[in-house]
């Protein structure tokens, strides 16, 4: 990408924004967002994500990205994972080992169903006080 | 079949105790019982962070969220919420302000929540090695708005009408720095931001910069709009390498796009950056040793005067904030300084991020508007203690700081507050002790780590330091004296005012703020030569109770030294000269017949 204009850059944001919106509402696809800060990585976040591909190849899904993030906050349950899945609330999940990442993919995204006992409700929604 | 509401019982360790479990199987129950458990999903979840109205239930998709459910609420919540899709008004939380205006709407009463982030608005949100992501959630419109639309003054202004203080620790005003740099003509001038974060247990800068490296780049380039500068430093300990990946595939992206480098968005401005790695010394992280250590010299503090706003990185003006006090300023641009101020107290205007860990059930990253207290911090969001221990006191400001007691649990944290109390905000470390913490110990810890980290350029730290911990050590031993206690306010006080940079003048804060409030606990240590904790091995002793060991020999097996003798079945006995408090044959008896104390 070479440099921008300051209109090339609103377009761009523009464009990344109702991006972003789609893939809320009109939700076409599935998104597992894996907490990668030092203290995930140190907790296993490799392993799970690891775990997610390998799961997700297993049963040829394809509506399917995978991709990382930082902190969330939980530190005292990492890995963390949040799930978005259409028609389903987002869903973030601690303590997910390679196990329950599996069972993120059996459950929660093929059967519709949470995985008990990993759900971690975010501690702030994504609310900067207006 | 698919399912329709999610029904989540908070698992978490304070409702587990009030019923969680109880409540979970009711839900089921009546579930059943009205038919509608092929509907639902009932799952038990982690802690919500709101612990004081627990236990809590929360259905989905509708948000409802019940607080202080009993189990014989369970009835109601089915055939309500699930069957007739309606909320439970009664058990739904209403926040007390609402509750005296009067005009609450049902639709609005969202999760309550005590953080608010700003500084951590994006982590856990974006990928943060994609620019894209950053720029799709407002990124970079405060530098255009900067670039375009303001003038510096009006930059410093905003700055100045936000309230923003530092948050490396001193809390000087952002604004007042700016321009002071502003202020003195030069050709040159620098941006650094201060990553080094020494202070042991602390890690919000880390977090921060790898989980949105961006808002740092862009505060730091409307910074050398706002002064004159062109050129900035990011200052960060190599044990960060990941936060340092990040920061350069931020700054890589950012060139590509034009937001970085010459000419910015054709605004005729250009800044870039650098990247310097600390090797770690705490006192690489007090501004003038950071500069020092820029320039390729020994990380040691020089003088104050002259300040670096005036004189800094190579003799040139220097603007010097906190990674925190950086992901803070885009925020302030977009939505103005008078929105700032309104969130947190007069004087501390804004959030504070905290790392919470120690006895805490959710040690992690909070971020709560200044002014919250302790009690919200450590049993609403941190959940409480662990193992339903007493609460006995919160570490803030690590190695520079003091203690909070059960006393201050209702003080609302500011930047004045805290210093009142004769602790400190600090960076944003807060560790969280229970019953078993011993305050001798605690200090003594902290004391090592700044004998360790002085850097020896001057005598009161580099001397005090060591005599504050050999006196320590001595009273962990049950060696200590009166006199030894009086030496420690007079050694400490000598070097608040004697020693040359911070880290010498905060040094003995620890130590004087427990010799205020656990006096006792120094008292103890000292005339009955015990320490209650049983931290300070030298006091503690392990017995066996002859008429409660069974004999079971366990702790015979387990004891490293093999000093506990005795035969099967009959009562063991401990060799206490050869004893090395070690504490194995404790945890390991099951029948609770070893004593410690
Ligand atoms: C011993 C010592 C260690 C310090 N360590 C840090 C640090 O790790 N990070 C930091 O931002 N400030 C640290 N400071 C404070 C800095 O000197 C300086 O006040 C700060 O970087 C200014 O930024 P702010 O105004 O945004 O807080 C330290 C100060 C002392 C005395
Ligand atoms: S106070 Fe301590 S760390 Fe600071 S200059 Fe003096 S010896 Fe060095
Ligand atoms: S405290 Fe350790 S050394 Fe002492 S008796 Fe128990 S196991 Fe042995
Ligand atoms: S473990 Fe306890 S009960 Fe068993 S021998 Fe030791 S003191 Fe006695
Ligand atoms: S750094 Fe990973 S959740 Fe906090
Ligand atoms: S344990 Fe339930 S809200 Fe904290």
């Amino acid at each position: 990408m070479a440099k921008m204009t300051l209109e090339e850059l609103r377009k761009l944001r523009e464009n990344k924004k109702i991006e972003l919106d789609k893939r809320d509402t009109e939700g076409k696809s599935i998104h597992i967002i894996i907490g990668m800060g030092t203290c995930g990585i140190a907790a296993g976040a490799k392993e799970s994500l690891d775990a997610f591909l390998e799961e997700i190849d297993k049963h040829n899904i394809d509506n399917v990205t995978v991709k990382q993030t930082g902190c969330m906050g939980l530190c005292y349950v990492e890995p963390t994972v949040e799930v978005k899945v259409p028609g389903m609330p987002d869903t973030i999940y601690g303590n997910v080992d390679g196990a329950t990442a599996r069972e993120i993919i059996t459950e929660h995204v093929l059967a519709g169903k949470l995985v008990d006992k990993h759900i971690f409700d975010r501690p702030a929604k994504d609310i900067v006080k207006e | 079949m698919a399912v329709k509401n999610y029904i989540l019982v908070c698992g978490g360790t304070a409702c587990e105790s009030s019923k969680a479990t109880e409540i979970f199987n009711a839900l089921a129950a009546e579930a059943e019982a009205q038919g509608v458990i092929d509907d639902i999903q009932i799952v038990k979840t982690g802690c919500f962070g709101f612990c004081e109205k627990g236990p809590i239930v929360k259905i989905l998709p509708e948000e409802a969220f019940y607080v202080e459910v009993v189990p014989e609420d369970a009835k109601e919540i089915i055939s309500e919420s699930i069957v007739k899709g309606r909320m439970v008004e009664r058990l739904l939380y209403i926040d007390e302000e609402d509750k005296k205006k009067g005009d609450f709407d049902i639709e609005d009463i969202k999760f309550y929540q005590k953080q608010v982030r700003i500084v951590l608005r994006n982590c856990g949100f974006i990928d943060p090695e994609k620019i894209d992501e950053y720029i799709a959630r407002e990124g970079y419109v405060a530098l255009e708005k900067v670039l375009f639309e303001m003038n510096p003054d009006g930059v410093i202004n905003e700055l100045k009408e936000s309230g923003l203080r530092g948050r490396g620790g001193a809390g000087f005003p952002t604004w007042m720095k700016w321009n002071f740099t502003k202020g003195v003509k030069n050709d040159q001038k620098y941006i650094v931001c201060n990553a080094d974060e020494g202070d042991p247990g602390a890690y919000m800068d880390r977090s921060t910069l790898e989980g949105d490296p961006h808002s740092v780049l862009e505060a730091m380039t409307i910074a050398g709009y706002a002064v004159g500068a062109n050129m900035g430093v990011i200052y960060i300990r190599a044990e960060y390498p990941l936060a340092i990946e990040r920061l350069e595939i931020a700054i890589k992206q950012a060139r590509e796009y034009g937001l970085l480098g010459k000419d910015i968005l054709g605004s005729g401005f250009d800044f870039d950056f650098e990247i310097r790695l600390g090797a770690g010394a705490f006192v690489c992280g007090e501004e003038t040793a950071l500069l020092r250590s820029i320039e390729g010299n020994r990380g040691m503090p020089t003088p104050k005067p002259p300040f670096p706003a005036v004189e800094g990185l190579w003799g040139k003006p220097t603007v010097i904030n906190n990674v925190e006090t950086w992901a803070n300023i885009p925020m302030i641009i977009l939505k103005g300084g008078e929105w700032f101020r309104g969130i947190g107290t007069e004087r501390s205007s804004g959030t504070k991020v905290f790392a919470l860990t120690g006895k805490i059930n959710n040690s992690g990253l909070v971020e709560v508007p200044m002014g919250t207290t302790l009690r919200e911090i450590v049993f609403d969001i941190g959940g409480g203690i662990t193992g339903g221990k007493k609460f006995k006191a919160v570490q803030t400001g690590g190695p520079s700081g003091g203690v909070l007691t059960a006393d201050f649990l209702d003080t609302p944290i500011d930047f004045d507050e805290l210093t009142a109390v004769g602790s400190m905000m600090g960076s944003g470390g807060m560790i969280v002790m229970d019953e078993d913490d011993c305050m001798i110990d605690v200090v003594k810890f902290y004391q090592e780590f700044c004998v360790d980290e002085s850097c020896g350029k001057c005598a009161p730290c580099r001397i005090g330091t060591r005599k504050l911990y050999d006196i320590l050590s001595k009273i962990s031993k049950g060696k200590g004296t009166h006199q030894d206690l009086e030496n420690m306010e007079t050694i400490g006080n000598a070097m608040k005012k004697a020693a040359l940079c911070g880290l010498g003048q905060t040094a003995p804060n620890p130590i004087l703020s427990t010799m205020k409030y656990f006096r006792n606990e120094y008292l103890e240590h000292i005339d009955d030569k015990v320490c209650k904790a049983g931290k300070c091995k030298d006091l503690v002793k392990f017995e066996i109770d002859p008429d409660k060991c069974i004999g079971c020999t366990v702790c015979a097996r387990k004891c490293p030294v093999n000093c506990i003798s005795g035969e099967r079945k009959q009562p063991h006995f401990i060799d206490q000269d050869q004893c090395v408090k070690c504490g194995e044959c404790y945890a390991a008896c099951k029948f609770g017949a070893i004593t410690k104390s």
